[in-house]
């Protein structure tokens, strides 16, 4: 068949998105963990923590958008892992061989684990809801929340196939989740920054984490924003032209060796 | 006149500071079985990597069905399939949903794939599994199912980097039965080995892989002819046996003079006659064992003797 190559871009994109959806859907037990992790996370500092912590306000709501970030570190895990078994595996080496689009081949994997990461924050909003969390965004708000939490999921997914491309083992793939659920506890998210010593409080104010619960949280409870929407479009924008671009190098490095 | 299979001339290729293939020259015709034969990290891996489009050589020409590998890749690509030395299919996917994937992807249209599935599923044996999770699959059957995807897109040319590899004696066996089957059917193998045996049962053409050349090329037979056939080795109690064995069936005395080796590769009425004829002088051997040359005697023969000169036969 003559077609264009975007296309078959777009084909077999789409292919390899549904092979990523269906490998969650055969080991559901690992989507409930990715989201029943961070569910654990936020009834612990709910109901234990959550009564000596002073946030002005209710503090359900205000670590919503924390537990939803820790939320992607365990399935981008998944996605740097499986990259690396493809990479090492055989597979990707057998699809080169075939007319299928190189970019078709990581993309599927982006955009597989970019419709995992919605799913499981759509699960944990609901979690939220249902022990009191009480959002007071608009319709635009809401916008605004889907298009910083898209943004973030692409960069992140994309950061994590870097991980596996990199990664000789599966297993040192794995090692991804460490470095990303750690960062949320080092911002924001779960405590003001104000509160830590000067030096984490330095870092924490400024790690790309915090600007994005800042935003997230501005816009679903109407805390003040200021600059930290623009923070967290450069971080995240810049951290997703980077990932892609080196994903994309190290992808095509394999074919000259 | 058309181009062959695959040509490939003065192919180079280094990693950092060992060279992996120094002067790689050889053809193929189409319909041909060939077997690239040599011992594990003699650079097979990498010829079949360089033949697939998956790399780049630094030097040297390559072409399938007349499409030049780097140059011509997307067309290449079009009509070869590859089948590396681990199975490469999806361990959570079922049989059949494999097939489907890989079918998509090598932009056959539904119907074509869904077809082709089918036979290919019913061909290698594997209806009853197609809905089953592939980690539930033996070796065995994800080597064949390793296969049967490789076959979805009709390629002209198939690469199978040590299909038998791992695999235990009957699914060797039918594997080899599959290998013949395709060639009936017009297509042209490319097959990597380490087992001279393996070469032997299939290919019509073997080119001999040895430190980063082509150190023989020819049939089965003409390799053979270099280093000698299996032989009927026979050890004696004594001396004196063993001298007379060698004068009945005019054989030189090897070894201490206790040893005499026959060639076995010939009729078994040859065989017969003269373990008769040692039977009538009562003349008992202590021993007798089968032997059949190695990959060992295939390098020892041409690499030692000659210099790694390029043997020519055919
Ligand atoms: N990507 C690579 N980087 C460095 N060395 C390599 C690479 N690939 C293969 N080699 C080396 O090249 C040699 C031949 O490898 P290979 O083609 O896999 O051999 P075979 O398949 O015959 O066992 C080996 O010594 C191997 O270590
Ligand atoms: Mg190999």
């Amino acid at each position: 068949m003559r077609r264009s190559a975007l296309y078959w871009t777009l084909h077999d994109s789409g292919m390899m998105t549904i092979r990523s959806i269906r490998h969650m859907l055969r080991s559901p037990e690992s989507l409930l963990l990715s989201v029943g992790l961070p569910v654990m996370l936020m009834l612990l500092f709910v109901y234990v923590f959550g009564g000596a912590i002073q946030t002005g306000g209710e503090y359900i709501n205000y670590i919503v958008p924390g537990v939803i970030v820790t939320c992607v570190g365990y399935g981008s895990s998944m996605t740097a892992m499986s990259v690396a078994l493809d990479m090492n595996g055989g597979l990707f080496d057998r699809l080169r061989s075939m007319p299928a689009r190189p970019a078709a081949l990581l993309g599927g994997h982006v955009l597989g684990t970019y419709v995992k990461s919605l799913l499981g924050t759509l699960l944990v909003f609901l979690c939220a809801i249902a022990i009191g969390f009480r959002p007071s965004a608009t319709l635009l708000d809401w916008l605004g929340i889907f298009a910083i939490l898209s943004l973030f999921l692409l960069a992140i997914s994309w950061l994590a196939v870097v991980f596996g491309l990199v990664a000789g083992s599966a297993e040192t793939a794995s090692a991804f989740s460490f470095f990303i659920m750690f960062l949320p506890y080092v911002s924001s998210a779960f405590v003001p920054t104000e509160t830590m010593p000067s030096w984490l409080h330095a870092f924490a104010a400024h790690q790309p984490m915090t600007p994005l619960i800042e935003t997230l949280r501005g816009l679903l409870i109407g805390t003040p924003i200021g600059n930290q929407a623009v923070w967290a479009v450069v971080w995240f924008g810049g951290m997703l032209l980077l990932s892609a671009t080196v994903a994309s190098i190290l992808f095509h490095r394999r074919r000259k060796v | 006149m058309r181009a062959p299979a695959i040509q490939v001339r003065g192919l180079k290729k280094s990693y950092a500071h060992k060279v992996v293939l120094d002067d790689v020259s050889f053809e193929v015709e189409r319909g041909q079985i060939f077997a690239l034969l040599g011992e594990n990290g003699a650079g097979k891996t990498t010829t079949v990597r360089i033949l697939s489009t998956l790399i780049q050589a630094d030097r040297g020409t390559a072409s399938i069905d007349g499409c030049d590998v780097t140059l011509e890749s997307d067309r290449v690509r079009q009509i070869i399939s590859l089948t590396g030395q681990y199975a490469a299919v999806d361990e959570l996917l079922t049989g059949k949903e494999n097939l489907h994937l890989m079918g998509g992807l090598l932009h056959l249209d539904r119907q074509t794939v869904r077809r082709r599935a089918t036979e290919l599923l019913t061909l290698f044996d594997l209806t009853d599994a197609a809905g089953k999770i592939v980690k539930t699959y033996s070796g065995g059957m994800r080597r064949k199912l390793d296969i049967a995807i490789s076959l979805l897109g009709s390629p002209k040319v198939i690469f199978l980097d040590e299909p038998t590899t791992g695999l235990d004696p009957r699914s060797r066996a039918s594997m080899w039965e599959m290998i013949r089957q395709l060639a009936r059917e017009g297509v042209t193998i490319f097959l990597t080995t380490q087992y001279l045996e393996e070469a032997d049962q299939l290919a019509d053409k073997i080119a001999v892989l040895a430190e980063g050349r082509i150190v023989a090329e020819g049939t089965a037979e003409q390799l053979k002819a270099v280093i000698g056939e299996e032989r009927l080795e026979l050890h004696f109690h004594n001396s004196a046996d063993g001298r007379r064995a060698a004068t009945l069936l005019h054989l030189p005395m090897e070894g201490d003079g206790l040893q005499l080796s026959l060639p076995a590769g010939g009729t078994t009425d040859s065989l017969r006659s003269a373990l008769n004829m040692l039977h009538e002088h009562d003349i008992v051997p202590a021993t007798v064992n089968y032997r059949k040359p190695t990959l060992d005697d295939v390098f020892m023969a041409l690499t030692g003797n000659t210099e790694k000169e390029v043997r020519h036969y055919a």
